[in-house]
């Protein structure tokens, strides 16, 4: 039991130093504060879109067709006299929860498929790895192309179409380190103390691949978005009105050399806030990288 | 040597046939018969079932993959249900000219990426340094269907310097060719910069630096070749995700290339041309990332005399 609870509290000791390490090296690192303020903006608007929203982002106006940048619509209209900053903010909702939901669940299967792989070894290892393969020699964008041919074109099925294309890289690397971590001591101490599999597995490994989970969320989630904006762009993602990043660049582009706007500003929002993440998730390495901090 | 490179080609069939065999299963549960989907709803239930069997649709799934299997093993991708030619004639045709914008893509990313690193590393920490590595982080988070959008804005409406799209003249390569590569030049930057940085830190740097040399030539002479190892690798892996990321590219440019044909099979949902332009790319990618580990093996001495 005494060495259990020194396991706890070892494990208490590493997260308070965790993220007090955590804290010390973002207030060193300019990009990474500047991503993270950036990714506070983007999260309000999408969580208050209504309310922030100068117009409704549906409402047809063919009289407002195509106005330019102005005063009265700062980031101008499109080819159905839409609000493009309100159909921007609207759209930040989709690309949150794009970015978001599908990488969380390609996270907790590719962390349990690794975990699992890493701990059992042998054949269960084996059989895991290979799938991970597989899914990994096939190029990510036709993979999701091909899942959104065979579901069709919804939000649902991106997630799905993602989520199925992104939990190798979790898997692998999970793998790789609970290989590490199952021959130190304390992993060997529970289980002389009889402590079940299952418990190992989620008290004292999963933990220790904390630090590496938040790096690949952080970096995973621009990825996300970009996939739903060019899934979108070619077609097979989100579909008309609904207000995508990426489908607003699509149907811009037929009016880019006459009203460049329209598909231009949108590409901006998805830059920024792809450049945020991956601001904050270059952040997160350095800082939990005692390896690069030297 | 010989024993690695054979076992590592052996290992690589396994992929190929579990990549065939996912494509072959999340094409073949589409809801729907793609006969029916094909040909409207307004034909006789007979052409249907003539047509079915004419493409061996009405066999057992798994007998139609290992005919799949067959066939492509001989070079026979099927006919493609809306142009009615062969589907590994329309892969060939249009094979050439990705290969072409893969290369131009990649030239790009060399030319741009390892001069951009290297000059990271000699002006460490300055504005240059962080210009590169603010742009290689740029190239990352840019979507490619965006940027493309804005090169046509300024260089082909605006100044009037490239041709918009089409694939008639040399021209024609250069935004498409900066597009694809931007990504892969930031890449090759940062790696080339953290590479050269690592091996910057090894005490022979120190005793060439000792006996006095300037910056520039502990750099050519005795970093570069050492840290080109992983730099080199990836830049073959990115040689197969340019083959297949030019999908996009192709659509925004109009480039007649595999990635054009895959997304126009999805629009018409043409499923033999679909499969075959997929599990086409896949195999170029899969081949991809086998040349990039035998490059590696090759390239260092370490593994090589083991």
């Amino acid at each position: 039991m005494e060495s259990q609870q020194q396991a706890i509290e070892q494990s208490q000791y590493l997260e308070e130093s965790f993220f007090a390490e955590l804290i010390q090296s973002f207030k060193q690192n300019k990009s990474a504060l500047v991503g993270s303020i950036v990714l506070v903006l983007f999260i309000s608007a999408a969580v208050l879109a209504p309310f922030i929203a100068p117009y409704d982002p549906y409402n047809v106006d063919m009289s407002q067709q195509f106005q330019r940048p102005s005063a009265q619509y700062l980031l101008g209209t499109d080819m159905f006299g839409r609000d493009i900053l309100s159909r921007i903010i609207y759209g930040s909702r989709i690309s949150l929860v794009i970015g978001l939901i599908p990488t969380l669940i390609s996270m907790v299967i590719g962390t349990i498929l690794g975990l699992v792989a890493g701990y059992y070894g042998k054949k269960t290892d084996y059989i895991i790895m290979r799938l991970a393969d597989i899914v990994m020699a096939f190029p990510s964008l036709l993979l999701a192309m091909v899942v959104m041919y065979t579901l069709g074109a919804s939000l649902l099925n991106i997630f799905i179409a993602i989520s199925m294309v992104n939990w190798a890289g979790t898997a692998r690397v999970v793998r790789s380190q609970t290989l590490v971590l199952k021959e130190k001591e304390f992993v060997e101490a529970a289980k002389i103390m009889g402590v079940k599999n299952w418990v190992i597995l989620l008290r004292h490994l999963f933990p220790n691949c904390i630090p590496s989970l938040l790096v690949l969320f952080t970096l995973g989630i621009p990825d996300a978005i970009m996939s739903e904006a060019t899934l979108s762009f070619l077609g097979v993602g989100v579909q008309p009105p609904m207000a995508s990043w990426g489908l607003m660049v699509s149907t811009g582009k037929e009016f880019l050399f006459m009203a460049p706007w329209v598909a231009i500003v949108p590409g901006v929002a998805i830059l920024i806030v792809a450049l945020a993440f991956n601001f904050l998730g270059d952040g997160l390495r350095d800082a939990l990288d005692p390896y690069l901090k030297q | 040597m010989i024993g690695f490179i054979v076992k590592r080609i052996i290992s690589s069939i396994p992929i190929l046939l579990g990549v065939t065999l996912l494509i072959f299963i999340l094409l073949h549960i589409v809801p729907g018969d793609p006969v029916t989907l094909m040909m409207n709803e307004h034909v006789d239930p007979d052409t249907i079932v003539r047509v079915r069997a004419q493409m061996h649709l009405d066999e057992p799934i798994f007998v139609q993959y290992l005919n799949f299997i067959w066939d492509a093993l001989h070079g026979d991708f099927g006919v493609s249900y809306k142009l009615n030619r062969s589907v590994a004639t329309l892969l060939l045709d249009a094979f050439p000219n990705t290969l072409l914008l893969a290369i131009s893509a990649m030239i790009f990313s060399w030319v741009v990426g390892v001069p951009a690193g290297i000059l990271s590393v000699v002006k460490k920490y300055s504005v240059i340094d962080y210009f590169f590595m603010g742009s290689a982080l740029m190239g990352v988070s840019m979507p490619v269907f965006w940027s493309g959008l804005l090169l046509q804005y300024i260089f082909a409406f605006k100044l009037g310097w490239l041709p918009v799209s089409g694939f008639n003249n040399p021209l024609c390569l250069i935004m498409p060719a900066v597009v694809l590569g931007w990504g892969a030049a930031g890449t090759i930057a940062r790696l080339t910069r953290s590479s050269l940085l690592e091996v910057m830190g090894n005490d022979y740097i120190r005793t060439a630096r000792a006996k006095g040399l300037q910056t520039i030539a502990v750099l050519f002479n005795h970093a570069l070749k050492n840290s080109f190892l992983p730099v080199v690798t990836v830049m073959a892996i990115q040689v197969a995700s340019m083959l297949s990321g030019s999908v996009i590219t192709e659509t925004v440019f109009s480039i007649p290339g595999i990635g054009r044909i895959a997304v126009n099979a999805i629009q018409t949902r043409d499923l033999p041309l679909l499969q075959g332009s997929i599990l086409f790319t896949t195999i170029l990618v899969i081949l991809g990332n086998l040349a990039a580990d035998l490059l590696y093996f090759l390239l260092d001495p370490r593994i090589k005399n083991k």
